[in-house]
């Protein structure tokens, strides 16, 4: 079973379900951290790391004694990232996306696949939990080929967990197809609001069973919850607005170890997540 | 014209609400909400909608049974794994979701049976707001391009700027450090990013930090509910330091944010005598003083959209 854990809005509370959900489970765990922007599920469960890889997409590199500079390659990029002129070629790695239109097209075979680094992968345990994460290299922009390599060593026999990226964009999307179920964490402030609203959609446009968990229930206001009643939205939990937890939080401790009561909490939250993966969920 | 983007990597440290606060106190300035994905800012500003517009950021792949002759050409040259074949039917088929729209497809079926229409992606708006002109955007849902329409805000917020003579262009940036972001930052006059006393918000922080070093622009860090954690929030101004980045001050945990955002309004709309209205102006006043902000050195890095 997989459960992406997603919310819209950053800083609701992704990680921190994420990662104490994962401790939580008397199952085999797998816990995929797809924030690669900005991974922080390391942070909280220390993994040992044993293995790394770079992730890597093929671009255009051109063998001038071979190009006759037919302009094919240019005319196929929609990115504006090769420039044929009269006597060369200027190719631009940053703008390429990897579609691979140029390869195909020349006549000549004169455009040869170079590596270009998007990021890298880790792979490692942490407290029995089998983790992997993804982390893109600063300066570069493509995160779903790097989300998409994460989810590829998905175990089918492991429960896995993935931590989602925030927004609603290609990265979220990366994150959250073909799971069984999505986990929308928010606050409920209107800003918490707004974002969940969004993610709502997205889910919906995905067709997938969907919850939600409240984090720093009792903050804002009760128009999320209001909001979930009339959309039949399930709250599958409420963690209360307490400092202490965001001082758990912001020393990198789990709040399962901390406050072990939350242990059952979270164990009830599984329960409640594959009894709605097993309806097919609560919203079709 | 000077632009300030304000950004965070991790999400949920305070950008929206701080970047409103700043609205308050700033002077001959537009505003412009450069997170397209999740877009916040217009709940507390509650702009007056003048002039909205889609935007169009891209195309998509759409196989016209009628002439495909079921050659699979199609599925065998997408890198992206959208073309899907289903065996009962013997019909492909593009995943609209998984498209890129790069064309490839397109261009070499054989029997051009492979239609590319534009997409409608987003819309985006220029408006009035009580505290001043804004633009702002919304991607539309699990669309792609949203760097592209970051560029376009930022665009049109300096056309504002210019037309109207303010010398300030307030933006709010994306969370994370990838398409979007880059795409906020480039040809910045400085960006401030907002940190927590967490041991992920000052990962987050960090990675940023490095970012803004990869293209060369200024960085300032303001510290968000620094009481939450005073080892951490050490641990950060430690960090600033030694990357050479200032510390323009320090924000306490304070509700009055949640509140004033409950009611729609920027802090010091709501109290300006709260505890973090006082940090907030301190900060404000010490960005202006800054010489990275108040004599900034032109920056044309290449966009890398």
């Amino acid at each position: 079973m997989i459960i992406s854990i997603a919310s819209g809005k950053g800083g609701t509370g992704k990680t921190t379900v994420s990662t104490n959900l994962a401790l939580s489970i008397d199952q085999e765990v797998q816990l995929l951290d797809c924030d690669v922007e900005e991974p922080n599920s390391h942070l909280f469960i220390n993994p040992v790391i044993d293995k790394k890889e770079q992730v890597i997409a093929p671009v255009p590199k051109i063998d001038l004694e071979k190009c006759t500079f037919c302009k094919k390659c240019m005319d196929i990029c929609r990115y504006g990232a090769i420039a044929v002129l009269k006597k060369d070629v200027l190719t631009f790695e940053n703008l390429c996306h990897s579609c691979g239109g140029c390869f195909e097209v020349c006549p000549e075979n004169a455009v040869i696949e170079k590596e270009r680094s998007l990021g890298e992968i880790e792979h490692g345990t942490a407290r029995g939990i089998s983790f992997i994460h993804g982390r893109l290299e600063v300066g570069q922009v493509m995160a779903p080929p790097i989300i998409k390599k994460v989810r590829s060593y998905t175990d089918p026999n492991r429960v896995t967990i993935i931590d989602a990226p925030p927004g609603t964009s290609c990265p979220v999307i990366a994150a959250m197809n073909n799971a069984d179920f999505i986990l929308l964490v928010t606050e409920p402030t209107p800003f918490g609001l707004h974002d969940l609203k969004l993610a709502v959609e997205t889910v919906r446009i995905l067709d997938i069973p969907h919850g939600l968990v409240i984090n720093r229930a009792g903050l804002g206001n009760d128009d999320v919850k209001h909001y979930a009643q009339k959309e039949h939205l399930p709250i599958l939990m409420e963690i209360p607005f307490d400092k202490k937890i965001a001082r758990i939080y912001s020393k990198g401790q789990m709040v399962v170890d901390k406050l072990p009561e939350y242990k059952v909490k979270f164990q009830d939250l599984f329960r409640k997540i594959e009894q709605l993966v097993e309806k097919g969920g609560q919203n079709k | 014209m000077r632009e300030l983007v304000i950004l965070s990597g991790k999400g949920g440290t305070g950008k929206t609400s701080i970047t409103a606060a700043f609205a308050s106190l700033a002077e001959n300035r537009v505003f412009c909400d450069a997170d397209v994905d999740a877009a916040d800012l217009h709940l507390i500003l509650k702009p007056d909608f003048k002039f909205s517009s889609e935007f169009k950021g891209g195309n998509e792949a759409v196989i016209k049974p009628d002439e495909c002759t079921q050659c699979g050409r199609c599925l065998e040259v997408c890198r992206f794994d959208a073309v899907k074949f289903d065996a009962d039917t013997n019909t492909f088929e593009v995943d609209t979701i998984e498209c890129e729209g790069c064309g490839v497809c397109v261009d070499l079926c054989p029997e051009q049976a492979i239609d590319f229409p534009e997409v409608v992606c987003g819309q985006w708006y220029i408006s009035e707001t009580r505290l001043g002109p804004m633009v702002h955007a919304r991607l539309g849902i699990a669309q792609e391009n949203s760097g592209k329409l970051v560029a376009l805000v930022r665009q049109e917020a300096r056309k504002i700027a210019k037309d109207k003579n303010l010398d300030l262009i307030l933006t709010d940036g994306p969370p994370g450090i990838g398409c979007p972001v880059i795409a906020s930052i480039g040809q910045a006059t400085a960006l401030l990013i907002i940190a927590e006393p967490t041991v992920s918000g000052i990962h987050d922080m960090e990675r940023v930090g490095q970012l803004s070093r990869h293209f060369n622009i200024p960085a300032m860090v303001c510290i968000n509910k620094y009481d939450l954690n005073p080892d951490q929030t050490k641990k950060i101004e430690t960090l600033a330091r030694e990357s050479d980045i200032a510390v323009v001050g320090k924000i306490s945990f304070d509700q009055t944010f949640t509140e004033s955002m409950i009611q729609a309004k920027t802090i010091f709309e709501y109290n300006e005598d709260s505890q973090a209205s006082i940090e907030v102006r301190q900060v404000w006043d010490n960005i202006l003083s800054r010489p990275e902000f108040k004599n900034p050195v032109t920056n044309n890095i290449m966009q890398h959209l």
